[in-house]
């Protein structure tokens, strides 16, 4: 009996402490997660609009996406994102039907559908060397019922079929070295000529058939300065080359096999001639060359004589040309003028004549125009109408017609490099927003309706308006701080060098800006954003600041660039500040200290081992030297396998007159191995994690300290021979060996190798863990490791009574020269998957337990609970042990298909995950980008601190007032009874 | 019960009783039966009532360390119980815990009430007092143990660690890669 009791109650236990799976149902989807699908910055567009269908453009881009929008709109009809490495270099539809990308250099040819993004077929081309590929689509050239399109990559020239993509013939060119620049069709002809250079000094051209790929001429002929590659060809027999000095335009006519060079020095066409540029559009007998921001438009004349016909002084951006009706070709130029753009569309045989001439309003956070696409319709007067596609500075893509913005699409978001969290401004007392939405009816209302969901009662209609009131009341994307902190700013930094404030609740955009350099000058006008940082988080002194994020940019892109600071205040989006520092940047270190204004100081190092201070004021600098001898900074120099740490020396007032400027001394190197060692990864915690306590506490009540310190660094190596691709070592060669050095003092903390594994490393750094993830050659698996290191030099506070008076040095600071003493316990286990990068949830105050979040290779996100990868566990745990929740080791970690935080959703192209706490403690924001955005909230531990959203009070009201009427009701009978028994 | 006092304390104010008195004998109209004494009672008073009044006080006495020895029982009891519900914290342990702690704590602050009945000059009730204590802090104890045994009590350093937040660091480093 007692043992069944027991039994039960245990079975209980184990219910109740259970592992939580945090799936979600379907009607929850949406409500704490958005997801933003994006597609980069755009290459090339080819325009689909034909008469029947729905007009679309396909559009390939820097991303590696090959798209299908809708002309209309801008919605995606369809997209695939290619590999990182499977770069596109052309796109262009064959047989009005498929849509072709050749990439990776040339080497991936494929079809995809055009309607729906299907995959037709896919060839993959030889290819013996890299060079530059060529993809070709000859409209009307037809072989045997065929229509080959011509590829050349890799030193050879492919004629595939566009039917299924067989090759019907190649081309071998690798012996030669030629490099194929044109493939050009005389109409009516079935021989092709392709025109390249050799060794970049040798024009030749081979007239190949284009049934069989034999070659039926070849001629060639020596140019003795030299091509630089740049080629624009003008006409069916004439392409016009830059020579290598960049001085020279040659054109090459090639007309019956004939080839025939004409040199037009460039001083001869424009008065300061300079290094010249041909743009790339193609023009018919004309071509556009660049001469120091001047753009010209040069007439090619019948025997290779230049004229220019046309210049432009400002800078300009043109499209290809369009062949419009009655034999016509027009091309679009687009230039700014104040906050305008001007487009024009114009004939090139008739520079005169404008066909379009429209003036924009454009936003200035857009920057210039960096590509145009045009295309032509027949307007219901059977005059020609024309739309362009524009691609902006800051990645933006946007369709002008009929002189307006038709849509735009911030396509600057799918290359995001650097995310921070920000909060929204407070409430103002005496507007409640909720009470001006809300009155006491519609609060009711929707009280019982939600209580006719809970009760199943709900009709589909009810099940809607329930739905959306949940989005609507939870008020999720108002402009304002909430109590539980649901409500945030993620602040994404963009390759582009433009800052976005995304909404936590919709994920729009509250406000975008676009660095600017302070000094505009020629060589830096739109300086490159390095990376991202909380400047000042008011929330005890100066309250009455806005928060602001320092933007850490650099003029150009070599590392002794001079920088760039920017301050933007986060409500607003406005720039606050703006300043070239005047020295370069090649580390940001922010310091753990405020100002009385509670600007953070940050350290910045240049490229001579001086660092600079900032904020630069009297304040900042007072408290910085209290902390002087305190401040320390490490360089990792990955090529080389060296670690330096250094150490603050002096103000550097003896060379320049800047105060806030210091030496620094050299303290420490840490060198690796060069044959036998490489740094693949290196990870420290993050600086703002909040670690609740420094105990850990065992089944048995035995503590154990955990060694925490923000000054660690994990470091992993791995043999020169394995850092390339996995599989290409066998694993006696290759070895993982990971680190723990103290960046104060160099100190190797710990040191773990691992034989017969490789690369890459994806880790993850928290409180006193790291978790990394790498590939076992042994095995043929994937593996992932946790480290957790204690302090073995407070394990004596083991005293009760001393601890009990508080005579205990645990929390006194320490120093990193105290020779800490410490230990690991470590474990392995095997993952199925490949992995992009790994994340933790962090909260408020550290209570929560973690989930490690895995961006898995299949764009996805994997909430995988800490407590699977803790080295307490093993295969028998004890009663005790399994209460605790130690799980039982398995040797492999379980992928549970409903953790995956992005249920069906794909964050194609994934790159990084960030976490930030909300304010209640359960909580925490996840937000992964890559070419798509994905956010949503998590609880680790379930939301044990509050309700949830769907918790019925309406049913708790009726609850108590059912029971209050109940016992007011028996309390009444009850006395009658009494009475009635009185009066027997 | 409660109903017919409710009628006794209520109800009537008066009655007249028209039966018959025949059966009490206090009636002086007929005579008592030969031989009978009316006066014997009275005479013997003295020595009954010594007699009734020792009987008394070891009745007092035996009911007395009937009292005190009552905790033993629920002592078992609690032992058992105790053992039914296991090493484990959940409600069913911590309630009866709690009642084990709960009912010598009320015993002990009321031992006073609890014996007053059987006070008395000539019982001695000191010892049966201090079973009844010593039981009940047995009682006590037995619920403190099975407090430990849960693991409630702080006697373990982890107890007093558990929520030290981790010391402050001296120094403070940064760095990392080179921008590239």
């Amino acid at each position: 009996m007692a043992m069944a009791i027991r039994v039960c109650l245990l079975l209980l236990v184990f219910l109740s402490s259970a592992i939580v799976s945090f799936s979600l149902y379907e009607d929850q989807v949406g409500l704490m997660d958005w997801h933003q699908r994006y597609i980069g910055k755009v290459k090339h567009a080819v325009f689909h609009t034909q008469k029947t269908g729905r007009k679309r453009v396909i559009v390939s881009t820097e991303e590696n996406v090959v798209a299908s929008l809708d002309l209309r709109h801008g919605e995606i009809f369809w997209r695939h994102v290619l590999g990182t490495k499977d770069a596109i270099d052309g796109v262009d539809i064959a047989l009005g039907k498929y849509v072709i990308t050749l990439s990776s250099q040339g080497s991936m040819l494929r079809a995809w559908n055009l309607p729906d993004g299907q995959m037709v077929w896919e060839t993959s081309l030889h290819s013996a060397q890299s060079s530059k590929s060529l993809l070709s689509v000859p409209i009307n050239l037809k072989a045997d019922k065929d229509y080959p399109i011509l590829v050349f990559g890799g030193g050879y020239l492919h004629a595939v079929s566009a039917i299924d993509g067989e090759v019907l013939w190649k081309k071998d060119f690798t012996a030669e070295g030629f490099e194929v620049q044109r493939v050009l069709q005389p109409p009516e002809s079935s021989v092709i000529y392709v025109l390249g250079f050799l060794h970049s000094s040798e024009a030749v051209v081979y007239q190949i058939d284009s049934k069989t790929g034999e070659v039926v001429a070849q001629k060639s002929m020596v140019f003795p300065g030299g091509f630089s590659g740049e080629i624009s060809s003008v006409s069916s027999d004439k392409v016009v080359v830059l020579d290598s000095t960049r001085s020279i335009l040659v054109t090459i006519g090639f007309l019956d096999g004939d080839i025939s060079f004409h040199k037009t020095p460039i001083s001869d066409l424009v008065e300061d001639s300079g290094n010249a540029e041909i743009l790339s559009p193609l023009l018919s007998d004309m071509l556009a060359v660049k001469v120091s921001k001047r753009t010209m438009f040069v007439r090619v004349g019948g025997e290779g004589k230049l004229e220019v016909v046309d210049s432009l002084s400002d800078e300009t951006a043109m499209s290809d040309s369009l062949p419009v009706a009655d034999d016509q070709v027009a091309f679009a130029s687009v230039h700014h003028e104040g906050s305008k753009i001007h487009l024009m569309v114009k004939l090139v045989d008739d520079l005169d004549t404008v066909l379009l001439r429209e003036s924009i309003q454009m936003d200035q956070h857009r920057g210039r125009v960096h590509k145009v696409f045009i295309n032509n319709y027949i307007k219901t007067d059977r005059s020609n109408g024309f739309r362009a596609l524009i691609v902006m500075e800051d990645h933006s893509l946007l369709l002008l017609q009929q002189g307006a913005i038709v849509w735009s699409r911030e396509e600057g978001l799918a290359s995001v490099t650097d995310v921070t969290t920000a909060e929204l401004p407070v409430e103002k007392d005496g507007v409640s927003v909720a009470k001006v939405e809300h009155t006491l009816v519609d609060w009711l209302k929707g009280h019982v309706l939600k209580l006719k969901g809970s009760l199943l009662l709900a009709s589909p209609e009810d099940v809607a308006a329930i739905q959306e009131m949940r989005m609507q009341s939870s008020g999720r994307s108002k402009l304002t701080r909430d109590h539980n902190g649901f409500r945030k700013l993620f602040i994404a930094l963009t390759r582009a060098g433009k800052l976005f404030a995304l909404h936590t609740g919709d994920g729009r955009i509250v406000w975008s800006m676009l660095l600017n350099s302070p000094s505009k000058s020629e060589a830096c006008e739109r300086p490159s954003g390095i990376s991202l940082y909380q400047w000042q988080v008011p929330h005890h002194h100066a309250m009455d600041e806005n928060p602001s994020v320092l933007v850490v940019g650099r003029c150009g892109s070599d590392s002794s660039a001079p920088g760039v600071l920017s301050l933007v205040d986060v409500y607003t989006g406005k720039e606050i500040s703006s300043s070239d520092i005047g020295h370069s940047v090649v580390q940001v270190m922010p310091l753990p200290f405020t100002d009385s204004t509670e600007q953070r100081l940050h350290l910045i190092a240049d490229t001579e081992g001086h660092v600079h201070l900032y904020p630069k004021t009297s304040e900042a600098l007072s408290i910085f030297q209290r902390e002087f001898q305190n401040v320390y900074w490490y360089t990792v120099e990955g090529d080389d396998g060296i670690i330096r740490g250094h150490a603050m020396k002096s103000s550097c007032a003896g060379e320049t007159a800047d105060e806030y400027c210091f030496t620094t001394r050299e303290l420490w190197t840490v060198v690796f191995p060069s044959e036998s060692e490489k740094i693949i990864s290196t990870l420290t915690r993050k600086p703002n994690e909040v670690v609740h306590t420094q105990a850990k506490v065992s089944t048995d009540q035995d503590v154990l300290y955990k060694y925490v310190s923000r000054n660690l660094l994990f470091v992993a190596t791995v043999s020169p021979k394995g850092a390339g691709e996995i599989g290409s070592v066998t694993p006696e060669e290759s070895a993982l060996v990971v680190y723990l050095i103290d960046t104060i003092t160099g100190r190797i903390l710990h040191r773990l190798s691992h034989q017969g594994c490789q690369g890459p490393v994806h880790a993850v750094f928290s409180e006193n863990w790291v978790v990394y993830h790498y590939f076992n050659l042994r095995a043929h698996k994937y593996e992932v490791t946790v480290v957790e290191i204690y302090d073995q030099s407070r394990a004596e506070n083991k005293n009760v009574w001393k601890l009990v008076l508080g005579k205990h040095n645990l929390t006194a600071p320490i120093s990193s020269y105290s020779r800490p003493e410490m230990f690991t316990k470590s474990q392995s286990y095997f993952f199925a998957q490949s992995v992009k990068t790994i994340a933790v949830t962090s909260t408020a105050k550290g209570i929560t337990s973690k989930q490690l979040l895995i961006g898995t290779i299949g764009d996805q996100i994997l909430a995988l609970d800490k407590r699977f990868v803790d080295p307490r566990r093993t295969l028998n745990p004890s009663q005790a042990e399994k209460e605790e929740g130690i799980i039982p080791l398995t040797d492999s970690l379980p992928i549970i298909p409903q953790s995956y935080i992005t249920h069906s959703l794909k964050v194609e192209g994934l790159r990084g995950i960030v976490t930030a706490p909300a304010k209640l403690e359960s909580t925490t924001h996840v937000f992964a980008y890559g070419v798509d955005l994905f956010y949503t909230r998590l609880a680790p531990s379930k939301t044990y601190d509050s309700l949830t959203d769907d918790f019925s009070y309406a049913l708790l009201l009726i609850t108590i007032v059912a029971l209050v009427a109940a016992i007011y009701i028996t309390w009444v009978i009850s006395e009658k009874r009494e009475l009635s028994e009185k009066w027997r | 019960m409660d109903k017919g006092k409710a009628v006794m304390g209520t109800g009537r104010r008066w009655a007249v009783d028209f039966s018959d008195q025949s059966t009490v004998p206090s009636t002086r109209d007929i005579l008592d039966p030969p031989g009978f004494s009316r006066a014997s009672p009275e005479q013997d008073d003295s020595a009954t009532s010594r007699q009734k009044k020792d009987a008394e006080a070891n009745w007092k006495l035996q009911k007395a360390w009937e009292v005190a020895q009552s905790p033993f029982k629920n002592l078992m009891m609690m032992g058992f119980m105790m053992w039914m519900a296991g090493n484990t914290v959940h409600l069913f342990s911590i309630g009866i815990t709690f009642s084990a702690l709960w009912q010598p704590l009320s015993a002990l602050q009321s031992v006073g009430k609890i014996f007053e009945p059987f006070k008395d000059n000539k019982v001695e009730l000191l010892m049966p007092k201090l079973v009844f204590l010593a039981l009940n802090l047995g009682g006590l104890a037995l619920g403190i143990w099975k407090l430990n045994t849960l693991g409630l009590l702080p006697t373990h350093a982890s107890d007093w660690v558990s929520s030290l937040p981790p010391p402050q660091e001296i120094e403070h480093s940064g760095g990392g890669y080179v921008f590239h």
